[in-house]
């Protein structure tokens, strides 16, 4: 087991490294440097701004350097001053001692803030956002999966599965725009825009207020995201669990005369669960460019709008730096994922 | 096998061939049915855009923008206070003053091209990648699936957003002359197409690939493969007459049921401006346009968001319903 985790985390390692350099790569391919603006600076401007930001280097200088702000935690004695210097993770440890980790760089596009500034900012709310959706889905996609399956071929599998079919087919751009209408427009009973959560939050992203002032906001875009995703889950629960339930072992069961509710709880849903657990990666990935559409649509200030215009303004480090990040989350839950997926399934460790 | 298909039929029919047995099953489901139909006329729609569209997809009428369909305001009453309505367009127009059933029509056609190109090169690509790595085995397969799981980590959508950035960037600005420059003169051409395609393209393949090989490490060892061998096939010969065929199924099955997929990403691309160029309709690109006007004028994001939908039930329909006929094992997974 321990070999199979130094494993995964070691090629994790390598696609992080790898993904790092392809964005590199693609964002230093595409020409107009960061300072290239309507009316051009002057030439001696940009080479001080270039010597700043280190841009005159050679590029495999400056992508190293990215890569040791960006991976390296260090810690340093002197609060962080300059733009240069900020940091995602900034934690004072003790007196005059800071522990600093992930530092994305300036963003060229807003002057005033780094990329750390604009993730600090943005992504507790994308957070908060993803969240939610993730265990709507979960609360939803599973009972729907198993009381489908457990009644197989009654009204009750045909509702579940229509809603499945349902679910998957209208994706987050097309129930985005149909929710805001009904209940925002409509209806007006939710705000068709905007979030309800205010810094500071607990734990870097749980909000103090969990309030109807909160959930109103979150309703929609919760929904919108979370929709499709149960409906991935219940259709998969549900084949998961047919199969199951015509093994030996449940027949072995039921010959024992354990009632129905044991033999489905105890024997089936335990083993027809394991599958599901695989689905949680892609489904992470679904999330969070869901994310992007969701909160462009209903006006969430979070950091998928902000990456999506940022695409539009062409400003590169918020691109590379939100891309790198995204990434990393992913990764690690793609990790997380295939980990306790051979701890549950001591099959997977030997394929 | 055969006695359990057999089974399920009923008796007055024969039990034929694997792709016949298909068929007929497919004809006796009515949502795959229906989705086929559905997805029939999408196809007719697109091929014919200019002969059924009433306007051209970029002709506009700036007098009459976000002009409103009189049976519109039935639907919508909300927007008689303000609303212009105009006979003119049967569904409205946009707020540049655009037929929104010509976009909506010209709109089927990036959506279906999505749709067609995901598994031509998931197939093509996928499978001859799947065959080689599967049926050589040892290096060359671990060589060539280290590749499939490196690409398989990199997460599709930032892999995706990051290329359509770069394209979209670099390209633009090329030399006459280099290849760059081609490219992006064939990208324009097509409204944005090509930079999607390829974009699509690049990550649709390695699903079918490991599918394919999967399949041909369990095949090659079977008895069939050996008796082609003894006779003097060529490995060429035994990988594209004797396994592909053996295999075909679950690859078909596969691809199409990632189609809704391509189009949701496809939508999704130009949703956040990386998709087609404007005024290229893509319904995708009219919903990101038609929200930002939602509170005045819904029917601006409702309609494409509509089409897009319906157009993903028709392929969900037929994908579940191609993949109960192929493989009736799988029924309702």
């Amino acid at each position: 087991m321990i070999r199979f985790i130094l494993q995964r985390i070691l090629w994790t390692a390598v696609v992080l490294l790898i993904l790092s350099l392809i964005t590199f790569g693609l964002m230093h391919a595409v020409p107009g440097g960061p300072f290239s603006r309507e009316k051009a600076l002057p030439q001696q401007t940009i080479d001080i701004l270039n010597q700043k930001y280190h841009l005159d280097d050679p590029l495999w200088k400056q992508y190293l350097n990215y890569l040791y702000d960006v991976l390296i935690p260090r810690i340093n004695d002197k609060p962080a001053t300059s733009l240069i210097d900020s940091y995602l993770i900034n934690i004072k440890l003790w007196d005059k001692t800071y522990f600093r980790w992930m530092n994305f760089g300036p963003s060229y596009h807003s002057r005033s803030r780094t990329v750390n500034d604009i993730i600090r900012e943005q992504l507790p709310v994308s957070f908060q956002l993803g969240v939610l959706a993730i265990v709507m889905a979960l609360i939803i996609g599973m009972p729907l999966g198993v009381i489908a399956a457990l009644k197989q071929n009654t009204v009750w599998d045909y509702l579940g599965m229509s809603m499945a079919i349902f679910g998957v087919s209208v994706p987050v751009i097309a129930m985005g725009p149909i929710l805001v209408w009904i209940f925002g427009v409509a209806l007006k009973w939710l705000p068709p825009s905007g979030w309800g959560a205010k810094p500071p939050y607990l734990l870097f992203f749980i909000p103090r207020d969990l309030s109807w002032a909160f959930w109103k906001h979150a309703i929609m875009p919760v929904v919108a995201l979370g929709l499709v995703n149960s409906a991935i889950i219940a259709r998969l629960t549900r084949a998961s669990l047919l199969q199951v339930i015509r093994e030996d072992y449940i027949r072995t069961a039921r010959a024992k005369g354990l009632t129905e509710r044991v033999v489905v709880s105890r024997h089936a849903l335990r083993n027809a669960l394991i599958p599901v657990v695989t689905v949680l990666g892609p489904m992470f990935a679904a999330i969070v460019t869901g994310t992007f559409v969701a909160e462009t649509i209903f006006g969430i200030p979070g950091l998928g709008r902000y990456f999506i215009s940022s695409i539009t303004n062409r400003d590169y480090p918020v691109i590379m730096g939100t891309t790198l990040l995204y990434g990393m989350l992913l990764l690690l839950a793609n990790l997380v994922v295939d980990i306790s997926y051979a701890w549950l399934d001591p099959r997977i460790r030997y394929d | 096998m055969a006695e359990k298909e057999a089974v399920a039929l009923p008796v007055r029919r024969k039990s034929g061939s694997l792709w016949g047995d298909a068929v007929y099953r497919l004809a006796r489901n009515r949502a795959a049915i229906l989705g086929g139909v559905l997805i029939l006329l999408l196809i007719l729609t697109a091929i014919f855009a200019r002969f059924i569209a009433p306007y051209t997809y970029e002709a506009q009428d700036l007098k009459n923008n976000s002009a409103v369909a009189k049976w519109e305001l039935s639907i919508f009453p909300m927007m008689e206070p303000y609303a212009k309505v105009s006979d003119k367009f049967p569904l409205g127009a946009d707020a540049l003053g655009r037929d929104l059933l010509s976009r909506i029509i010209y709109g089927a056609q990036i959506s279906l091209a999505v749709a067609f190109i995901g598994p031509i090169v998931a197939l093509l690509v996928g499978t001859v990648y799947g065959l080689v790595s599967g049926f050589f085995g040892k290096t060359v397969d671990n060589v060539m699936m280290r590749f499939v799981d490196l690409m398989y980590a990199i997460p599709t959508m930032l892999l995706i957003i990051l290329m359509m950035a770069f394209f979209r960037g670099s390209l633009n600005l090329s030399e006459p002359g280099t290849f760059a420059y081609a490219m992006n003169e064939i990208d324009k051409r097509f409204g944005g197409m090509l930079f999607i395609f390829i974009g699509i393209g690049l990550t649709a393949w390695m699903g079918t690939a490991r599918l394919a090989r999967g399949q041909v490490l369990s095949l090659r060892e079977q008895e069939f493969v050996l008796a082609a061998r003894a006779v003097g096939s060529s490995n060429g010969r035994i990988i594209f007459r004797h396994i592909l065929p053996n295999i075909l199924g679950p690859l078909v099955i596969t691809v199409t049921l990632a189609i809704p997929g391509y189009i949701s990403t496809e939508a999704f691309l130009s949703f956040i401006g990386l998709g087609v160029n404007p005024p290229t309709p893509s319904w995708g690109s009219m919903i990101s346009e038609g929200s930002t006007t939602i509170r005045t004028y819904p029917h601006q994001a409702l309609l494409p968001a509509m089409a897009l939908s319906l157009t993903m039930f028709a392929f969900n329909f037929l994908g579940d319903g191609l993949r109960d006929a192929l493989d009736p094992r799988l029924r309702g997974t």
